[in-house]
């Protein structure tokens, strides 16, 4: 009689504990939950109200201010444009094949030409280009502004020598060096069949001379700053300099390195749109200034669009760059933001 | 050739520039230390005990005077004296194995095969019990551990003199004496020429063969220099009740406290 009791307390007991286990583990799901997405949408409503409430009270002369839905509405307008381009795009060429084929059939010595479509850039493709310029920039950037940052962080003297011209030139705006590079460009680039469109390697080149610095100068602080240790291990070792750079300086200096390329990135993102508006030249910047001239009482909508577009590439490209920071990074247990 | 004059120090001066007038550190040192021998340079903080480690790793040029190595005049860092720094100092991105590896590559490239390069880095991890640990980064190791791969990245370079900065400082009590112990017996079996800086007493007294005083900087010399003629192996538990052991902690503690009083204390009573 006495010894039965004892499995009936201890079931209830086991149950207790489950429950108490998956209530923990509840509420631990539930605050991620709220940490990962209630918080932030709730963000993202407060501000889509307040924008709506604003839009209402603003009226310009190309009439009132886009609100969200009118953004959504014109958003949809231009993805379907797009495809609309396409088709005509495919349609062209559908055509010109079945022309070309004909001449062939009529006479088979016939000179085909292929002519390729012209039509208009829509807002996908002004993104792409932008894309593809900013990150042609950048490249070039990274690739003058890493060996840079690394000579000048290893050598006091070449620091000395090279940072009045780095502080000099780092506060330009693009828009200053904007009629330079298109006339230097202009002047140098000349080829019969150019790889590149004048405009891209304007623009592209704008960017890259305003994205530079911000990597040039974390570049230096993260290898003058390499433990003093870790160099006299490099010194007792006699690592030459090559490879005193490979196993030494870059590993020390990475994270810094990439801080100053996605200040260098984000960077160049915003000095793209504004050369692509001041030269006219094929992307984003382009099309909200041909929006603007336009002056369609769809225009201020269409812009809202781009403007939101070029928030979130922008976005996009820096979590690109963070990942990339989490892959490369030997600290896979360090915050990064 | 004298067997005391494997490694030689002799008149070493260093005069580091300051705003002002230049700081000596070092004057007059003179020191010669056999081969296999065990030596610890002791002093209060800030006396040159490291400069002096410095300028015999190459890593500081002595003003006057200079350090002969072998026969040979040491002008330059190099890994026939390799350094065991207070903070082990180990490449955070590379694993243990990948750090001694480097050390390896750097002496023996020419010397041995792939195949040799690989047991020599896992014949000198297991000499200071870090062979289970061959893949983990230093991050993951505790302070003790760390200073155990700093010091198997040393013995792996075969160094002709190991110079030990302060190397169990930053260790507590008990992870200390475990290295010390370690670094006892594989010097008894390696035959290591050794030169360590401490500011323990008893570390000094328990390790070495002779035990070098520095005096109170500026131009800091060599106040005395105590041989240790404790037979090997020692045991720190035997001699801990041993009176010759404590005859020659309570001389390096005269030293210290009654002929080179603290800088810091003279201070104080003057204030």
């Amino acid at each position: 009689m006495s010894a039965t009791p004892m499995p009936k307390t201890a079931l209830p007991k086991t149950i207790q504990f489950r429950e108490l286990l998956s209530v923990a583990t509840l509420r631990l799901l539930i605050d991620k939950i709220i940490k990962m997405l209630a918080l932030p949408g709730l963000g993202i409503l407060v501000f889509l109200f307040l924008w709506q409430l604003l839009a209402n009270n603003i009226i310009t002369s190309l009439g009132q201010f886009p609100g969200p839905s009118q953004v959504w509405e014109q958003s949809k307008s231009l993805v379907s444009e797009h495809q609309r381009e396409r088709n005509k795009e495919t349609a062209f060429y559908e055509r010109q094949e079945i022309r070309n084929a004909k001449k062939i059939v009529a006479d088979p010595n016939a000179v085909v030409k292929i002519r390729s479509y012209t039509g208009k850039a829509t807002f996908l493709d002004q993104i792409v280009t932008s894309l593809l310029t900013v990150a042609f920039g950048f490249m070039v950037a990274t690739l003058v502004a890493v060996p840079l940052g690394i000579l000048c962080g290893l050598s006091e003297s070449l620091y000395r020598a090279v940072n009045p011209i780095i502080q000099t030139f780092k506060p330009v705006s693009p828009l200053a060096w904007l009629p330079l590079v298109t006339m230097v460009v202009s002047a140098l680039y000349i080829s019969d069949d150019p790889m590149f469109d004048k405009a891209f390697l304007t623009s592209a080149f704008t960017v890259a001379l305003c994205c530079l610095w911000p990597t040039v100068v974390n570049t230096i602080v993260g290898v003058a700053s390499i433990d003093r240790d870790l160099i006299n291990v490099s010194r007792v070792l006699r690592l030459g300099s090559l490879v005193h750079i490979q196993k030494i300086v870059i590993p020390s200096a990475i994270p810094l390195i990439f801080t100053g390329l996605r200040l260098s990135l984000a960077t160049g993102w915003m000095v793209l749109i504004a050369a692509e508006m001041l030269a006219q030249n094929p992307g984003l910047g382009k099309f909200i200034w041909d929006e603007f001239q336009n002056g369609s009482s769809n225009s201020l909508g269409r812009i809202m669009v781009a403007v939101l577009a070029i928030g979130i590439i922008g976005f996009i490209l820096d979590s690109l760059m963070l990942a990339l920071q989490k892959y490369l990074s030997w600290d896979k247990q360090a915050t990064l933001r | 050739m004298l067997k005391n004059n494997y490694l030689e120090i002799s008149q070493v001066g260093i005069e580091f520039p300051t705003s002002g007038e230049p700081f000596r550190a070092l004057q007059n040192v003179n020191l010669a230390i056999a081969k296999g021998e065990f030596i610890s340079l002791i002093g209060h903080s800030g006396c040159g005990k490291s400069t002096v480690l410095n300028i015999v790793a190459g890593l500081y040029s002595a003003t006057e005077g200079g350090v002969i190595l072998q026969g040979r005049e040491v002008d330059e860092p190099g890994p026939d004296r390799a350094v065991v720094f207070q903070n082990h100092a180990l490449m955070p991105w590379l694993t243990v194995y990948q750090n001694v590896e480097l050390a390896v590559k750097c002496v023996f490239k020419k010397t041995k095969s792939k195949i040799e390069i690989r047991e020599w880095i896992e014949h000198n991890l297991s000499l200071v019990h870090m062979d289970h640990a061959i893949d983990k980064l230093p991050g993951e190791l505790s302070g003790g551990m760390k200073q155990r791969v700093g010091i198997a990245r040393c013995l792996a370079m075969q160094p002709k003199v190991l110079l030990m900065d302060e190397p169990f400082g930053a260790l507590d009590a008990l992870t200390r004496a475990h290295l010390q112990d370690s670094l006892m017996e594989i010097q008894q079996q390696l035959g290591n020429t050794v030169i360590m800086i401490t500011h323990d007493v008893d570390e000094a007294v328990l390790l070495s063969d002779r035990i070098v005083m520095m005096t109170n900087g500026p131009a800091a010399s060599i106040g005395e220099v105590l041989s240790i003629d404790l037979p090997r192996p020692r045991n720190r538990v035997v001699l801990a009740d041993d009176p010759e052991f404590n005859h020659y902690r309570q001389q390096v503690l005269r030293f210290l406290y009654e002929k080179q009083k603290n800088p810091a204390d003279r201070k104080a009573t003057a204030a």
